[in-house]
């Protein structure tokens, strides 16, 4: 009855092999792969350098109107611009402003590449239910997984750095991102599409005319879900070498500084909530057709 | 367009059978042999849509199908433009079978040659008034001049000027579908689809846009099938109706053949409710037999309906009136007996009367 009470588990010796075989193969597969890998990866790391570059090299006035005037022109709200002014001026006299940049950079370019490669991904979703049940479970998987576990192949491929540190924050950013686009289209009304067909649009006319404008206002869902699940991996991305606010606060977490820690911590609150806020009001702004009724 | 008579297409539906379900081809000469909708649904778990559906739409006529929920009308309907494939048969416009275009031609069919009105308006609710009527326009890849030019053109006659800029919510249902069928008359296809397009309407609403539509149809002569529940809404707009039930052509003619012959107790129940001085002509009543005494000097033109003739004749103060063909023949005799009997009278009684 031994085996009713401690789990009948492989052999020791075999799971070690096991182990021992994928860790191996794995290296192996670096080893001969990791310099194409890396160059594939290049011009991401390139358009990383220079956001970054332009963040943190522009002088802090230039950048503050530059960001309160992307706030109005996407807001149109002056409380908006105005809450998004006060936030920067109170990180910068912190002492958090380069930090501040070099997450917003990293934010960026990880939404950029999350709305790049999760809008087609969606697109595709929603027109192939056997691609659908092939992705959903790949999603699940990327946010179920601690982030921790993908970083290990990712840094083992790529070393230490900005890239590793982008590309766990657009796996762990993604999901909403292509799951919000399939439902956005998988909803959009059967009467319009119906009209859209007999009208003669072709499949593109029909995405462009009727699928993806219906579908808007659930993929800027998707856009703010992924800005804020970004920003989220900031820390964890410090800890693979992406400079920012995270860096700072993992220094705290080792040596019990509370106040740098809750500063760094707010500042990123802060980032959060303009990003939020001025991409919300913008996808609101998108659907204004919807706001007045007939009475 | 390359046809030099594009408003003048017909539709022939010729044996069209549309069964639903997971191998619907398995089963049509299952059902071609006579197996009924329920025993489809019974042993085969398909579900019969249309039966064997044959009508001849001649081109610039308004063609009504006519049916309850669920009798496969806006199945029918969407043959036509094959929004939904067909399991047997041929829909043949201009010498082509819809059926058998490929994807291609299809496209340029739906483009040039059809355009469709929906009940439930199907507007794009992110675009204007104007940016919804030149839709057809647009996908074919004209010129926004010349779009925005036929858009105007089509906008003003329903009666939408002004509303080029609104958004879809922001008008009432009757406004929306009068943009369908902006939207639909802007395409000039010479084929214009009605699925139960006004049965979203209220009364009144419903009333005006018929109104709309024949006043257009004088106008643009189209071959339009308009859909409807409605017998009152297929006397008043139906050139010819069929009469669709559980998937089958149950009767098809003219207004006042369906009125004075019902082919069935079906058509019988529904026909009973229906105001029939509007729906008789005088000819079916006039009688060529002995000349009354008191035959006053008014005359009625042939195809006059019933309703027409009593108050032409009321306000003459006359018995009697002479009903007249275009070039002002005599073609026979009608009193205002005969006159009240035909709108009051039932069917069986009636047709014994006209002998």
């Amino acid at each position: 009855m031994d085996w009713f009470y401690s789990f009948p588990n492989m052999n020791d010796d075999t799971l070690r092999n096991l182990k021992k075989t994928m860790d191996e193969g794995f290296k192996a597969f670096t080893r001969s792969y990791g310099d194409v890998i890396e160059t594939f990866f290049r011009p991401l790391q390139y358009f990383l350098i220079q956001a970054e570059k332009f963040m943190t090299t522009t002088p802090w006035p230039i950048m503050i109107v530059l960001i309160a005037g992307i706030a109005w022109l996407a807001s149109r709200n002056w409380k908006i611009v105005g809450g998004t002014i006060i936030t920067l001026l109170l990180i910068g006299y912190f002492d958090m402003w380069s930090d501040a940049m070099k997450t917003i950079a990293m934010i960026f370019v990880g939404t950029v590449v999350s709305i790049v490669v999760g809008i087609p991904i969606g697109i595709i979703m929603a027109r192939s239910d056997s691609f659908q049940r092939l992705v959903n479970p790949i999603l699940d998987v990327m946010q179920t997984m601690p982030s921790f576990v993908y970083l290990i192949p990712v840094v083992m491929l790529l070393g230490i750095g900005k890239v590793p540190g982008l590309i766990a924050v657009v796996i762990y950013a993604i999901p909403p991102m292509i799951r919000l686009t399939n439902l956005g289209i998988r909803l959009v009304d059967k009467d319009v599409l119906e009209a859209a067909d007999a009208f003669g649009s072709s499949s593109w006319q029909r995405l462009k005319n009727v699928q993806i404008p219906l579908a808007l206002p659930t993929i800027m869902a998707g856009i703010n879900q992924t800005i804020m699940m970004a920003l989220a991996m900031v820390v964890i991305a410090s800890m693979i070498g992406v400079q920012g606010l995270g860096q700072p606060v993992l220094r705290s977490v080792n040596g019990q500084f509370f106040s740098l820690g809750l500063f760094n911590g707010l500042a990123i609150v802060g980032i959060a909530i303009i990003f939020d806020r001025v991409s919300q009001a913008y996808g609101k702004r998108l659907q204004k057709h919807q706001e007045v009724v007939h009475g | 367009m390359a046809n030099p008579s594009p408003q003048h297409a017909g539709i022939r539906i010729k044996n069209l059978y549309k069964i639903f379900g997971q191998r619907p081809s398995a089963h049509v000469e299952a059902v071609k042999n006579g197996m009924t909708k329920a025993e489809l649904n019974e042993k085969h778990a398909h579900v019969l849509g249309l039966r064997d559906i044959n009508i001849d739409m001649p081109a610039g006529c308004i063609q009504v199908v006519m049916g309850l929920s669920g009798s496969g009308k806006s199945t029918l309907i969407r043959h036509i433009n094959r929004l939904i494939d067909p399991t047997a048969g041929e829909v043949i416009i201009d010498g082509d079978d819809v059926c058998k275009m490929n994807e291609n031609e299809l496209r340029q069919f739906r483009r040039h040659k059809t355009a469709m009105v929906f009940q439930k308006f199907a507007l794009l609710p992110h675009r204007t008034v104007l940016d919804n009527t030149v839709y057809g326009l647009e996908i074919q890849g004209l010129s926004r001049t010349k779009q925005e030019e036929q858009a105007r053109r089509w906008i003003e006659r329903v009666g939408l000027k002004g509303f080029e800029d609104n958004y879809p919510n922001q008008l009432s249902g009757g406004m929306q579908q009068r943009v369908g069928l902006a939207r639909a008359l802007t395409n000039d296809a010479p084929i214009l689809l009605m699925d139960e397009a006004f049965s979203a309407l209220d009364p009144l609403i419903r009333m005006d846009m018929q109104s709309v539509l024949l006043d257009l149809q004088k106008e643009i002569k189209k071959t339009v099938v308009f859909i409807t529940h409605d017998l009152d809404e297929a006397l008043r707009l139906g050139d010819r109706i069929a009469i669709l039930r559980d998937g089958e052509i149950v009767q098809q003619g003219t207004g006042q053949d369906i009125v004075l012959q019902p082919a069935d107790e079906y058509i019988s129940s529904f026909v009973k409710e229906v105001n029939r001085g509007r729906v008789i002509m005088v000819d079916t009543i006039a009688t060529t037999g002995a000349t009354p005494p008191d035959l006053g000097s008014v005359t009625v033109k042939s195809g006059t309906i019933l309703e027409d003739a009593a108050k032409t004749m009321t306000d003459a103060n006359q018995q009697y009136a002479t009903v007249v063909d275009e070039s002002g023949k005599s073609i026979g005799v009608i009193s205002m007996n005969s006159l009240i009997q035909a709108m009051v009278t039932p069917i069986s009684h009636l047709s014994a009367a006209a002998e």
